[in-house]
């Protein structure tokens, strides 16, 4: 198999020292692997959204290395994490996290032009991934004038603008409806079987289920897997 | 499942055995295959019984069933009542993880996992199916729904147990007498 897109390799994450010290990650290994979508599952505090921010380089680990694409974060750098960030790494966040005085359009376009990308090249991208999202003709709303759904569409087209490889979604249905939810998770599984990677942090079966692999977090742990082709990241005993 | 009610209420318009048993399968989405032997036994069953009685025979020479009044009251009887709920059904799952708690040499938490695993892989094939198209007809995809809702609600109460074993487990080998009283209370 080849090289997967995001690989953790023994990683841990302390918070704080001494008495306060705080395992929120516990030496997990895992890889996503080009056109797979691989689901997180675990309690609040298990450590999956932990996870999440450090495969993305929104946080950094206490030991252990992360891969994008092949390119170490640690080593990386500041500036080469968060050039990482913009180019080859998408966000989907419970919330949406999108800039209310922006319209749809320029929300999606505001990671390429910070890239360095041209106005216009960008807003052309920016309106063909909101056409792949379903929300042709929305481009110059804004967030506030659009459904819940629809703002995590329009959070889903600037994950996946510019062909970004490695796509993380923290709870992307949290907000939203049952049915709202499973059109949201269609959007990430079609974009995973176009060759993305895809990491999904769900606490909900129906969700993890669009995985091919079902990962389940404790206390920092990976304690199991399943699904079709599961042993592809390593599995710890769990400590009683 | 009442699958003779399901037959009966199917039976509304005259049909041939082969012709009730394809009907019953392509409204439920094949989740429940019936072999033709099954569904004469239940048409001469329902026939004894006076609900239902032979409608002739179609172009071809097949012997087509009809509803009679009977059957009629009785379909109408199936749809208005809701589906017994008092006596809960034998949940093997739930016996083995009661049963599971009680005997010391087992192991829980993998009885638990194990589980949990091979309902997670089920759901993954209902989801498959779905998106193959196999909930696109109305009919189908409501029962593909049910069973993503019960593989779901499973996995949720799987998730539930665990997090109840482990509580137990930690409030047993606490040191603080007020919290394994605190644990007990639970």
């Amino acid at each position: 198999m080849s090289e997967p897109v995001l690989r953790l390799t023994d990683v841990s994450r302390v918070h704080g020292t001494g008495a306060a010290e705080v395992h929120a990650l516990r030496g997990v290994s895992l890889a996503a692997y080009a056109g797979e979508l691989v689901a997180i599952m675990g309690p609040s505090g298990s450590g999956k959204s932990s996870l999440l921010t450090i495969a993305g380089g929104l946080d950094s680990p206490t030991s252990g290395s992360v891969t994008v694409d092949g390119q170490d974060l640690g080593a990386a750098g500041v500036s080469g994490r968060a050039r990482l960030r913009r180019t080859s790494v998408g966000y989907v966040f419970q919330d949406f996290n999108l800039i209310p005085a922006l319209t749809a359009a320029e929300n999606v376009a505001l990671p390429l032009e910070l890239d360095g990308a041209g106005r216009r090249s960008a807003r052309d991208a920016a309106r063909k991934a909101l056409e792949e999202v379903g929300l042709d003709g929305f481009a110059d709303r804004f967030p506030d004038e659009m459904s819940g759904g629809q703002r995590q569409r329009i959070a889903i087209a600037r994950a996946i603008v510019g062909e970004r490889r490695l796509i993380l979604a923290d709870e992307p249905t949290g907000a939203l409806d049952t049915e709202t939810g499973e059109d949201i998770l269609k959007l990430i599984r079609a974009r995973c079987d176009a060759g993305a990677a895809g990491v999904l942090v769900t606490h909900e079966p129906r969700y993890a289920s669009w995985a091919d692999r079902v990962i389940y977090v404790r206390d920092g742990l990976v304690v199991d897997e399943a699904g079709e082709t599961p042993g592809l990241s390593l599995v710890d005993e769990v400590e009683a | 499942m009442s699958v003779k009610h399901a037959l009966l209420a199917l039976l509304e318009k005259p049909r041939y055995g082969y012709e009730l048993r394809a009907e019953f399968e392509q409204r439920t989405g094949a989740s429940w295959p019936l072999n033709v032997g099954q569904v004469y036994t239940t048409l001469s069953r329902l026939e004894r019984d006076g609900l239902v009685e032979a409608g002739g025979t179609d172009a071809e020479g097949r012997s087509l069933y009809q509803l009679t009044e009977a059957g009629k009251v009785e379909v109408k009887g199936w749809f208005d009542t809701p589906v017994e709920r008092t006596q809960p059904q034998r949940d093997e799952l739930a016996i083995k993880l009661a049963v599971a708690v009680a005997v010391p040499s087992v192991d829980v938490g993998k009885v638990v996992q194990q589980q949990r695993n091979a309902t997670m892989q089920a759901l993954q094939g209902y989801r498959r199916q779905s998106r193959s198209g196999a909930g696109d007809d109305l009919a189908g995809g409501l029962v593909l729904d049910r069973l993503i809702f019960a593989a779901e609600a499973e996995i949720r109460w799987l998730d539930h147990c665990e997090s109840r074993l482990r509580r137990a487990a930690s409030t047993s080998t606490a040191p603080e007498p007020t919290e394994s009283a605190e644990g007990g209370a639970r």
